[in-house]
């Protein structure tokens, strides 16, 4: 049952999108982000539509998978939706009872749904195409000016990539307590939320206690192995940026410039 | 004081204690005096809490000593300048494979010790790939660690270090959690870096076999070296053995249990063969 947690996301390929820098993939998806609320009207998320369908297009990401990993997120659109389209001051299309909805409020509430669908789209495309391992590494590089102001750049990346390293084998490891506890009778899914919350309660002292251990023996692994901070390390895989890279963030730029325009427009 | 080249590892005099959960001092090593010559490969065999794991952690300053020295190529472990230098050169491979390893994939895991070098990113490279190969692990040095069989991860470990380039390796019971196939595994790995790559191997554990083909044997109880020999003068002493609560291996016993019905077989017969052919010699 744990099993089908699919975590990190990742989806191995060897498309454009694959083979770009981690760094340049996190700045164009700041970018988009930023891009999204700038966005005014039709035409400037007409804009970004349009790169993030060529994104998708060109990662080879299937559509089913993208629209699969919106499904969490459904009340909460759904809920916008609501909201903006009862709320939104305006000429009054259809009225009833207490609640009326106006044309304002039909715009708003399909651009916003249109924006979260689209947020959400984007963001994934960046941990679908991307390596956990990749993802760290770019974030260190990128951060890597914070180290002057003292910020533990190094550390966090570091913690960061031994989580995910650690989340199969803690997996495996709550599946074998579990089985543990239920051939002794624990119960784990039947019962209200409060009595199954009771339930893993056995299950997570055991858990934690042996993650503890694990952390206390890989420690002495790694300093066996010379660990000693990030000073003075270097890295096997250098993260080059490479003419595509350059050509990516060249777009970036024209896509920034046309939405601000049109945004400025009122487009 | 005087230092023989050809000894890697030297201890003088060794002593360390635990402080027990209730307080008590518990001594795990007692007056430990032991070298170990460069390019052999030593076993080290005890039973739970005979000191053995405390011995190895002074090897690479994991410890550092509470009494008496160890040195490693030379240098005493108890300066902390030299730490770095001292684990370079002697790499500790640890029972469980999953709690050694950083990364999630094979390569980016064996590249963190040269990392942490400083090592130039090409010579890595370089140094990763040839690890691997003489692990016999290359073809999987893109996956993740997690679906691997605890033997394959074992060799990952010992890549890991002989990536390093070390002189000395010392490993913790690196088998205790492998199935027999796995233990084979890494067990035939590491004598094929000792015989080909000259590296010291200093291999404990708690199963006899494994310590057949070492060059010398030393039992540990109590925080004491109690026998240091060649496996086959070790075993010898079956009597002895039986006593620290140390089994021998089948051979030596079958041998035993003949002779002490009044055969006369050499004790030293250790393998299958050699056990074969000498009962094969007094029948005949």
């Amino acid at each position: 049952m744990l099993k089908d947690i699919t975590l990190g996301q990742y989806f191995p390929g060897d498309t454009f999108i694959h083979r770009l820098d981690p760094r340049t993939k996190l700045i164009m998806s700041l970018e988009y982000i930023v891009l999204l609320f700038v966005a005014r009207d039709y035409f400037s998320y007409g804009l970004l539509f349009a790169y993030l369908v060529l994104i998708i297009a060109v990662s080879k990401v299937r559509l089913k998978i993208i629209l699969n990993g919106m499904k969490p997120i459904l009340i909460l659109v759904v809920l916008t939706a609501l909201l903006n389209l009862f709320y939104t001051p305006g000429n009054t299309v259809v009225s009833f009872w207490v609640l009326r909805i106006t044309d304002a409020g039909i715009k708003n509430a399909f651009l916003m749904v249109i924006r979260i669908m689209m947020l959400i789209a984007g963001t994934f495309l960046l941990t679908y195409t991307t390596s956990p391992i990749d993802l760290t590494d770019g974030l260190e590089k990128l951060l890597n000016p914070l180290k002057k102001f003292k910020a533990p750049v190094h550390e966090l990346s570091m913690m960061m990539s031994i989580a995910l390293r650690f989340i199969p084998t803690l997996i495996e490891e709550t599946d074998k307590i579990m089985s543990a506890q239920k051939a002794r009778g624990a119960d784990f899914e039947t019962g209200s939320i409060i009595q199954r919350a009771k339930a893993l309660l056995p299950l997570l002292v055991p858990l934690f206690v042996s993650a503890f251990r694990r952390a206390d023996e890989l420690a002495v692994a790694m300093e066996s192995r010379c660990y000693h901070g990030g000073q003075g390390r270097t890295k096997m895989k250098q993260l080059i940026l490479r003419p595509q890279d350059y050509l990516t963030l060249a777009l970036g730029v024209l896509l920034a410039a046309g939405t601000v325009m049109l945004a400025v427009l009122g487009l | 004081m005087e230092i023989n080249m050809s000894d890697i590892i030297k201890i003088e005099n060794l002593t360390y204690a635990y402080v027990t959960e209730e307080g008590k001092n518990a001594v795990a090593l007692d007056h430990i005096n032991l070298s170990i010559k460069e390019g052999s490969f030593v076993a080290v065999l005890g039973h739970n809490g005979s000191g053995k794991s405390t011995l190895a952690k002074h090897m690479n300053a994991i410890l550092l000593p509470e009494g008496g020295k160890v040195y490693v190529a030379g240098m005493d472990t108890s300066d902390e300048n030299l730490v770095i230098e001292i684990r370079r050169q002697v790499g500790m491979v640890f029972q469980n494979p999953d709690n050694q390893m950083v990364a999630n994939v094979v390569e980016e895991d064996v590249a963190f010790g040269p990392e942490n070098l400083g090592i130039d990113p090409n010579e890595i490279r370089r140094r990763v790939d040839d690890a691997l190969r003489q692990v016999g692990m290359y073809e999987y040095r893109t996956h993740a660690p997690h679906l691997l069989s605890g033997g394959q991860k074992q060799r990952i470990a010992i890549a890991g270090i002989i990536a390093m380039r070390p002189r000395c390796i010392v490993l913790d019971e690196p088998t205790a959690m492998l199935d027999p196939m796995g233990r084979e595994e890494v067990i035939s790995t590491i004598h094929e870096l000792n015989r080909k790559n000259g590296i010291t191997v200093v291999l404990i554990t708690h199963h006899m076999k494994e310590t057949i083909d070492a060059d010398r044997l030393l039992v540990m109880k109590d925080g004491r070296i109690v026998a240091d020999g060649a496996p086959c003068e070790v075993f010898k002493n079956v009597r002895e053995l039986k006593e620290v609560g140390l089994d021998v291996p089948d051979t030596t016993e079958l041998i035993f249990q003949l002779n002490e019905e009044g055969f006369n077989l050499p004790l030293e017969a250790l393998t299958v063969e050699e056990c074969a052919s000498a009962i094969y010699a007094v029948l005949s």
